[in-house]
């Protein structure tokens, strides 16, 4: 490797990036609580970087931090994208620590997480008016996908015209309805997959390139 | 032409009474035309909507808010909620029947064409017993 070379490497790398145009895109991973958004989040990362992003859980709220994952680099057809992703807590519109307490909790930590969980909520809005170059949308298939905060979120989503793919998880279990998630929003795109099992995961994965490559 | 504002700062209610409804048995329920919000800021249209709903409201907006002010309201609203005090809210609006009937040029000027008929009230008073396209069936009840 001489001189040259090295310094036309580094042109090139240089002119890579502002041709690429920009910095990796930031993908918020929005979803209303427990639909497997950290699950996803985590199969992403362990799929191209070999390390999780963040605890899963059925209790819900489980995620109330915002939690990034920079420079997942995605080959899809030899070509690779690069995207920072960012699971965000499940957005709801009411808290109540009481809710907790039914997952075996005391009070003093179902109160503490109930206020985690506003604070993570409140940030994650904030995010997605100011800080996300497009979003992974996540519900579970097993319930039903017309919630007012459904509806919300995605005309939120729409209304700042970012590029938004809708997932319908948990394909695994026997009440998953796929076709309901697509009625549900039939503007968008709608991709089946199970993040727990992998299920589909190389259409994810080639829907991501295509969507925010 | 300007008037009380409905708890606005927590004042004077429409009726003029005290803005705490629970000194009787009803649950006050605040109908707000599209032309009263008209004039108002986001923030001003939030500080409305919450400090009814707080104030154990239930509030009607003939309008609906705009994208950007659902995701202010969802944000406000999380940082007021406080163990046994506030839980939150319960909010319901038509599912959209038809998201292309916005034009790009619509939304390029701001105009809401999905203008519609949002309830909204304290998570722990109201509860959509049924919702679709046509109708919103909730049951509130006192604290
Ligand atoms: N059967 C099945 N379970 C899943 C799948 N994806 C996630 N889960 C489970 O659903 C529960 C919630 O998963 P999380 O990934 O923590 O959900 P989340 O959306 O991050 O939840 P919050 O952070 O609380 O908003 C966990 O018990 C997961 O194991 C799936 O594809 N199939
Ligand atoms: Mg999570």
């Amino acid at each position: 490797m001489g001189l040259l070379t090295n310094l036309k490497d580094s042109i090139s790398k240089v002119s890579d990036r502002l041709f690429a145009d920009e910095e990796p895109k930031r993908i918020g991973i929005y979803g209303p609580p427990n639909a497997g958004k950290t699950t996803l989040a985590n199969r992403i990362a362990r799929d191209w970087t070999g390390d999780a992003v963040g605890p899963e859980s059925h209790v819900p709220h489980e995620t109330r931090r915002a939690r990034r994952k920079e420079g997942v680099e995605i080959e899809r057809n030899g070509r690779t994208v690069t995207i920072d992703i960012v699971d965000t807590p499940g957005v709801t519109t009411k808290v109540d620590y009481k809710e907790f307490l039914d997952h075996d909790m005391e009070k003093d930590d179902a109160v503490r997480r109930s206020r985690e969980a506003t604070e993570g909520v409140a940030e994650a809005m904030h995010w997605l008016r100011e800080d996300v170059d497009g979003v992974i949308y996540v519900l579970d298939s097993t319930t039903d996908p017309f919630t007012q905060v459904n509806t919300m979120l995605i005309g939120i989503i729409e209304s700042q015209d970012l590029p938004v793919l809708i997932l319908a998880n948990k394909t695994d279990l026997p009440e998953s309805n796929i076709q309901r998630v697509a009625n549900a929003f039939p503007q968008h795109e709608t991709i089946p997959l199970s993040a727990l099992e992998g299920d589909n995961m190389d259409e994810v994965y080639d829907k991501i390139a295509e969507y925010f490559g | 032409m300007p008037e009380a504002t409905p708890n606005v700062d927590g004042g004077d209610g429409i009726d003029g009474s005290d803005d705490d409804n629970g000194d009787d048995d009803g649950v006050r329920i605040d109908l707000i035309s599209g032309a009263r919000m008209e004039g108002l800021t986001s923030m001003e249209k939030i500080r409305l909507i919450l400090d009814g709903v707080r104030d154990g409201n239930i509030v009607i907006l003939e309008e609906g808010l705009a994208p950007d002010e659902e995701s202010k309201l969802i944000e406000v609203t999380m940082t007021e909620i406080s163990p046994d005090e506030f839980t939150g809210i319960e909010i319901e609006t038509y599912p959209k029947s038809d998201a292309g009937d916005q034009t790009l040029l619509d939304r390029l000027m701001g105009r809401e064409s999905a203008q519609k008929l949002t309830v909204i009230g304290p998570a722990n008073q109201l509860q959509t017993l049924h919702k679709d396209e046509t109708l919103i069936s909730a049951l509130v009840s006192r604290k």
